[in-house]
């Protein structure tokens, strides 16, 4: 294992690889440190080994910090041990980028992991080193997504689990969530509230909270959006990213993520310019950056996007210089722009996805009509979570047809409405 | 008045293990002051080099972050529970 160390991102000091996640010294965040060194011998091998590893985020685990290796054999359609997130495609995107006057775009389809996002890669890495350390408990603070994934990645290990979401949450979420028999507990209030209610029970219950005192660990499985973009674009980085922020950990991750891999020299390019995008009813780190400072004022969240609605970002300041020093930007958009983003990206490439997707899809199309991205530019949209999710968004968003089944009904109420409205 | 500051486990050794500590102060920073008189070494845990909060701890008064744009200052944001936790989790 190349993990070496915990390390302080604000002092530096440094810490055994424990499940711990705040510097002792000044309250910082405790990061995954490593030792590349040995990789870096021999490039071409470590690539080999790459592309002949398991076709799921376990293809990285030499980047992943895992004290016995990935957790057991598998591969795209099999698994000895866990749910194998990862390997999500890469689309690309042509009529999209016609649609936006752009030349190169892609979508990374994220909503094709197990429990259809993202969060699978940093639950399947947490889970696996929660195991490792002897937790028998798996627990989160949840926007709906990690929810799914914890519940279903606890069942899937065999692990008790207990969830705490945000009592008004998406119907779909709750659903997806409880059926894997997890402890669901609805908490009035909301996410910032949950988190903070998770970050007292962490220190008060010896279990294995994946996003409060696993974190260092968790956040460590977002790298691995970056190193499958690089190397399904062929070992090369794109030149643009636009990506959701709600904690600020996904987006600093992906960067860190390519930047790890070009200091090695397994991709050649240059670290991509990193678009943050949010919900304008929870904009934090947008705000701070629209007002050029450097940390962000906490909010009252309210919009669409709830997987997104954290209106106290823990990695926002580092989004922010993770944003400026790419020479990206933190953007926001409105509900309806959201809503047209989920059919945008429908309507052109076949992905439906949830109201998170929604906001990076409107975030691409307004740096698009800001003149912000050249045309030759390559830009990869990451699409965290699926459609299904997040259903209320796209009701009422069409019409469709109701006949009696027969040939006179088909022609005189299905074709001539068309004719006509055409 | 009389505040309860709950500490997270963190600071508990800075405090002789105590998770929860009862001091006076009619403001977030008397209370704070308060309870750096009880406990000195919580005064460097907590404070930067200029006397304020550090940038990755967050104070809640009655459940409700302090920095929802007023100054920890103000008596009208004091109440009866001040709770001392980490800024770096979630999401």
């Amino acid at each position: 294992m190349s993990a070496t160390n915990l390390k302080c991102r604000e002092c530096g000091s440094l810490y055994e690889l424990d499940p711990i996640y705040v510097c002792e010294r000044c309250f910082g965040p405790l990061e995954v440190a490593y030792d590349h060194s040995a990789l870096a011998q021999d490039i071409p091998e470590l690539r080999r080994r790459i592309q002949g590893g398991p076709q799921n985020l376990w293809r990285y685990s030499d980047f992943l910090p895992l004290p016995d290796g990935p957790p057991g054999p598998s591969g795209r359609n099999s698994s000895r041990v866990g749910l194998a997130a990862g390997c999500t495609p890469l689309i690309r995107a042509d009529r999209l980028a016609e649609r936006l006057g752009l030349g190169e775009v892609w979508v990374k389809n994220d909503a094709a992991n197990p429990t259809h996002s993202f969060k699978d890669r940093v639950v399947s890495v947490a889970a696996a080193r929660a195991r490792a350390f002897g937790f028998e408990v798996l627990a989160c603070a949840s926007t709906g997504n990690l929810a799914n994934s914890v519940a279903a990645n606890a069942a899937a290990l065999g692990m008790e689990s207990y969830v705490f979401i945000p009592a008004d949450l998406e119907e779909q979420k709750i659903l997806a969530t409880g059926v894997y028999g997890t402890n669901l507990v609805k908490v009035r209030g909301n996410y910032d509230d949950v988190n903070r209610l998770c970050m007292e029970l962490s220190g008060e219950r010896n279990w294995a909270f994946v996003n409060v005192n696993l974190r260092p660990y968790y956040a460590e499985g977002s790298k691995t959006i970056a190193y499958e973009i690089g190397e399904q674009l062929g070992w090369r980085t794109p030149d643009r990213i636009v990506s959701p922020v709600a904690s600020g950990s996904l987006f600093t991750k992906i960067g860190k993520g390519f930047a790890d891999w070009l200091d090695l020299g397994l991709l050649e390019g240059e670290l991509p310019t990193m678009n943050g995008a949010q919900a304008a009813g929870c904009s934090p780190v947008a705000t701070a950056w629209a007002e050029g400072r450097d940390f962000c004022q906490p909010v009252k969240p309210n919009t669409i996007a709830k997987s997104l609605a954290i209106g106290n970002p823990a990695d926002g300041p580092y989004a922010l210089e993770l944003a400026k020093s790419s020479g990206g930007s933190i953007d926001s958009v409105t509900d309806d722009e959201i809503r047209a983003g989920i059919r945008l990206l429908a309507e052109t490439t076949g992905v439906f996805t949830e109201t998170a997707g929604g906001v990076t899809v409107a975030t691409l199309a307004k740096l698009a009509a800001r003149g912000d991205i050249g045309r030759d530019e390559s830009v990869v949209a990451v699409i965290t979570g699926d459609g299904l999710k997040t259903l209320d968004a796209v009701r009422g968003s069409f019409e469709s047809f109701e006949i009696e089944p027969t040939f006179d009904e088909f022609t005189s109420k299905v074709e001539a409405n068309l004719v006509t409205a055409q | 008045m009389s505040v309860t500051v709950k500490l997270p486990t963190q600071l508990r050794a800075s405090a002789g293990g105590e998770g929860a500590v009862a001091v006076e102060g009619s403001t977030v920073g008397e209370a704070l002051e308060a309870l750096y008189v009880a406990y000195p070494e919580l005064r460097e845990r907590l404070s930067d080099e200029d006397g304020s909060l550090r940038r990755f701890i967050n104070v809640y008064v009655n459940g409700d972050d302090i920095r929802f744009g007023v100054s920890s200052n103000s008596p009208k944001r004091m109440g009866q529970e001040v709770q001392i936790l980490p800024a770096v989790a979630g999401g």
